[in-house]
């Protein structure tokens, strides 16, 4: 088994296909998104393949160290052109194309029109903490 | 095996342990093991006398751990002789456990941790379920806090406030895991209530009891957030409700008001209601004013600028928000309900959109991005 981080973006991705915002869907659509993402869920945690799924505000500040004694820099709220990453999901799956065929499951999440969103999802296999030694 | 007992049992064995000259540490740390055991052995020899039978297993595990490490035996414990266990002990002991675990030198969240441990009986796995991190640092939390403590003698009452803002936020943490924090929070003050005659326990406890009655109207078959006004009162816990009430008015009448208490009294208001047409809006813009008077707190500003909204219009509530922070939490989303019910939807339909933005919450976020997707569809006609 091998860990995968499913990263959605905000913004910072490839372009989007279909960009209707979620504001702009029916109060119906934005609950039956909602519902397609639990259900997705619990499905990969009845498979013993869920892993973690967190959400993240649109907030974010870039911080770093500025000296012993001196308060961090910071940098933000982001600027419209950098990238903000609004949440993740880790699976922990056999193969790498089973992490995308999860993340293409993801991807069609129900959005206006109760078409599929088809918003571009980032596929990051983990680091693996230990060495395997009977490779 | 009753569970509920033996938790209900763990901060009274708690208390006899740390009367008889055991540090906090150590003693809590010993009725944990002592629970452990009771889990094993009770299915099959159900003890006669559960307490006693805790408060045996507890002090032989006590010292075991003094005896098995000698660092500890400097400390000023009499181990030599074992007392004999045996009734009698006062409700006092276990409340004076409670101003332990919300003692001011804590952190909140140590605090909360050490409560639901020593008080509650929890254990540390589904304590750390409850807020969603890992149980070696939860381990960590409830173990530093119980150093913190450790020195801390048990002979004079602490601020009963500090206890009850702990117990407060247990139950707003309300359900996640396998633990219903808001559900323990109510029976740990409970028990607080019934060994104290302090009005703002009651006052909290009513509180708690009047919340929970609107808990299974509060959120729809599909996990969404139904707001007071959309949600079906026929699924309120009348029962629950009943008794929050006779609690609050009982405290009221001792005209000693608190915050807790003035909550409670919205709270009892929107109950009595049995449609949202019917809420006595002008009453609950009293209690805002009051609770306002007490506490300076700006969220009670903010709820009162909604309750206004509702008793004078949602000019005059526009107006009392005007006056506030907009970098309040849920400001905006306050601004976009008013703006929708002064019948200017486009501004509504921006702001709902800009709150679900800043949303604290994912129910919330999905709320209010829901309402934003009502206007918008109905702007397009």
């Amino acid at each position: 088994m091998a860990k995968y981080l499913l990263l959605k973006h905000y913004r910072g991705g490839p372009a989007p296909l279909d960009d209707v915002p979620m504001d702009r869907w029916t109060p119906e659509e934005v609950s039956a998104h909602a519902r397609y993402m639990d259900d997705l869920a619990a499905r990969l945690e009845g498979n013993g393949e869920f892993v973690d799924s967190q959400a993240l505000s649109s907030e974010g500040t870039f911080v770093r160290h500025d000296g012993e004694g001196r308060p961090p820099v910071t940098d933000g709220p982001f600027a419209e052109t950098k990238d903000l990453i609004a949440g993740w999901m880790v699976i922990d799956v056999e193969t790498y194309e089973r992490a995308l065929e999860v993340a293409g499951e993801l991807s069609a999440a129900p959005g206006a029109g109760g078409k599929p969103v088809r918003e571009w999802l980032e596929v990051r296999p983990f680091l693996s903490p230990c060495v395997n030694v009977t490779d | 095996m009753d569970e509920s007992l033996l938790r209900t049992l763990t901060p009274a064995v708690l208390a006899v342990l740390v009367r008889r000259g055991a540090d906090f540490a150590a003693a809590e740390d010993a009725v944990q093991d002592a629970l452990v055991e009771a889990v094993r052995v009770w299915p099959d020899d159900p003890p006669r006398d559960p307490k006693g039978w805790l408060v045996t297993a507890a002090w032989r595990k006590f010292l075991d751990a003094v005896r098995a490490d000698t660092s500890r035996r400097h400390r000023e414990v009499r181990v030599d002789r074992e007392p004999v266990p045996g009734p009698g002990e006062a409700a006092d002991d276990t409340l004076q456990l409670y101003f332990l675990c919300a003692h001011p030198a804590l952190t909140p969240a140590s605090a909360v941790a050490l409560t639901l441990r020593a008080v509650g009986g929890l254990t540390t796995r589904q304590i750390a379920q409850a807020y969603l991190v890992p149980e070696a640092t939860m381990a960590q939390r409830i173990s530093r806090a119980k150093r913190t403590v450790s020195d801390v003698r048990l002979n004079r009452p602490g601020d009963v406030s500090t206890v009850l803002r702990v117990l407060y936020l247990v139950f707003n943490e309300g359900y996640s895991g396998d633990v219903d924090l808001a559900a323990e929070a109510i029976r740990l003050t409970r028990h607080l209530a019934a060994g104290t005659e302090h009005e703002e326990v009651a006052g909290l406890l009513a509180l708690m009891l009047l919340h929970h009655a609107r808990r299974p109207a509060r959120t729809g078959a599909d996990g969404r957030l139904v707001p007071l006004a959309e949600q079906d009162r026929s699924l309120w816990d009348t029962r629950l409700i009943a008794e929050g009430v006779g609690i609050l008015q009982a405290a009221l009448a001792r005209d000693r008001l608190g915050e807790f208490q003035a909550q409670a009294a919205v709270a009892a208001l929107h109950a009595d209601a049995r449609c949202a047409a019917e809420t006595d809006w002008v009453q609950i813009v009293e209690w805002y004013d009051e609770l306002v008077r007490l506490t300076g707190n700006p969220v009670a500003r903010l709820n009162r600028a909604v309750a206004v909204g509702e008793a004078d219009g949602p000019r005059a509530g526009l107006t009392a928000l005007a006056r506030l922070d907009p970098s309040l939490p849920r400001h905006t989303a306050v601004a976009a309900y008013l703006h929708e019910r002064d019948g200017d939807l486009t501004t509504a339909a921006r702001l709902y959109a800009e709150a679900a933005r800043s949303a604290p919450s994912l129910p919330e976020r999905d709320h209010l991005t829901r309402q934003a997707a009502r206007l918008n569809a109905e702007l397009r006609g």
